[in-house]
């Protein structure tokens, strides 16, 4: 589990994140909402370090983020996979050695062994026979999918992922969200999600947190958030028309 | 504002160069990205630093008898000025030089792109010091490379001239010969290898410094690869003062 407590962070004198409190509980999809610009991203980032916080609490399992040495914080990150907007995939590198990257430097596993898990793990997002290809060779849903992969190799208990069906056409979305579904639930990892896409929301969103201007505006379930009386996200969730009329027909 | 500009410049590069000289989480990759490096930076470096080398002494040989063109200067004199200038001045400080501009902005531009495609971030989620992965055997390669690039430089220069002094006639090939032979120094040498690896530091950790602290996107990213450029060659030419001061005065 990970709790964040009054998260606040800043650039340049302006705050983005405005005391944020939220709990993301293992074995499910936590998703974080907002529209463009609201500190989504920024959030994410400060969950996993990549951004010192001004002030507020996050604790990884009880334990407190801030307190950790610097080998502390290195094994945490060990335990954590991200998924980034970009991918972030590298580019000089095969398909494989993006998946092993992380195995390389810090299991004792050999080379048999790490393409072994290579191996599940392209397989477990549906890739076969991309092994020795390079990322600009895929398309952009097999890029997200091999970061996915890459992300799950070293059977992270954290998963962060960055707008993962960003770009991406709906059923391919589908693909990607109902894939860290199923991962999240068979390796019954902490799971948080930044989109903007409702279909994510509807499909594979556990929990819910919307973020608007930097402040928590609201928190529940899929179901929840199709009965809210939250005049913010209603505005945000029905700001397209297919969703009034589903919602008018309900 | 340019002073305090230039001050926290400063304390981030040396801030940049305390993360990147950090014990390697594992030495089997960073020697993977060492040999990657070796190849990138240096073996592909060779070819342009050789016939950048072997033109320049051919013209600097027929420069110097041109201007050395009075009947109470001896010949052999040319291949002593064509050898000094090589070994003291062109082989160490004009190839470094260019590499700054071939290998600096690669560096500076590689770096560059993958902090704004999140990939140092990626390697920072996974545990990993991006400093010292990306930076450390980019530096190694260079500082180690770079005086075998330079000495192979040398050799080409002062053969550069021997073909000047064969094929346009402005000297005996003898007379060259004699000359390249004629009151060496050996400490020049031990001089100019001290150069090249200060300028082969200076190189890749200024470039280094520009692209990993890149932020925006590609237009950025091109704008810093410049400034690597520009502010190594400055970084360059300053040491090579400072050096030859030291080292020979």
């Amino acid at each position: 589990m990970i709790e964040v407590k009054d998260l606040h962070k800043g650039f340049g004198g302006q705050e983005v994140l405005k005391g944020i409190s939220t709990k993301f509980h293992q074995g499910k999809t936590n998703l974080i909402i907002g529209q463009s610009g609201s500190g989504k991203t920024v959030f994410l980032k400060s969950l996993v370090g990549l951004h010192s916080i001004d002030k507020g609490e996050i604790y990884y399992d009880g334990e407190r983020l801030a307190s950790m040495n610097d080998d502390q914080r290195k094994s945490l990150r060990t335990e954590m996979g991200m998924v980034f907007q970009g991918n972030a995939l590298f580019d000089s590198l095969t398909i494989e050695e993006n998946v092993i990257f992380a195995l390389g430097m810090f299991s004792d596993m050999t080379q048999d062994e790490m393409t072994e898990r290579a191996n599940f793990c392209l397989k477990r997002v549906n890739l076969e026979n991309v092994n020795n290809k390079f990322p600009a060779e895929l398309s952009g849903g097999m890029q997200k999918r091999v970061a996915l992969a890459r992300a799950i190799a070293f059977k992270p208990k954290y998963l962060f992922c960055d707008e993962p069906n960003s770009g991406l056409d709906p059923k391919t979305a589908i693909v990607i969200d109902n894939l860290i579904q199923e991962i999240t639930q068979e390796y019954n990892i902490t799971t948080v999600i930044n989109t903007h896409d409702m279909n994510s929301v509807m499909e594979i969103g556990d929990h819910i947190i919307y973020i608007k201007y930097g402040i928590k505006e609201w928190e529940g379930s899929s179901e929840d958030i199709l009965n809210t009386e939250n005049e913010s996200i209603n505005d945000f969730v029905y700001s397209s028309e297919l969703f009034r009329k589903i919602k008018a027909k309900l | 504002m340019f002073l305090t500009e230039g001050i926290r410049s400063l304390g981030k590069y040396f801030i940049l160069l305390g993360k990147t000289f950090h014990k390697p989480e594992n030495w089997r990759e960073y020697r993977k990205a060492l040999v990657r490096d070796l190849e990138l930076l240096g073996l592909n470096s060779i070819g342009i630093v050789s016939i950048i080398s072997l033109f320049v002494g051919a013209v600097v040989t027929i420069q110097t008898a041109y201007n050395l063109d009075d009947p109470l200067v001896p010949d052999y004199y040319i291949g002593i000025a064509t050898r000094e200038s090589i070994i003291l001045e062109f082989s160490p400080t004009i190839i470094c030089l260019i590499l700054s501009g071939k290998v600096g902005s690669n560096i500076a531009s590689t770096l560059g792109s993958m902090r704004v495609s999140e990939q140092i971030d990626a390697l920072e989620v996974m545990g990993i010091n991006p400093a010292a992965y990306l930076i450390m055997p980019k530096v190694i390669a260079m500082v180690f490379f770079n005086p075998l690039l330079i000495v192979i430089s040398m050799f080409l220069g002062i053969l550069g001239g021997y073909f000047a002094a064969e094929f346009a006639g402005v000297l005996a090939p003898v007379d060259y010969l004699q000359g390249i032979q004629s009151d060496f120094n050996p400490f020049y040498i031990t001089y100019a290898l001290i150069k090249t690896v200060v300028f082969s530091f200076i190189i890749t950790t200024v470039s280094a410094y520009y692209g990993f602290y890149v932020k925006g996107g590609a237009i950025e990213v091109g704008i810093n690869a410049t400034k690597a450029v520009v502010s190594s060659s400055i970084a360059i030419i300053v040491a090579n003062y400072v050096l030859t001061q030291i080292l020979l005065v």
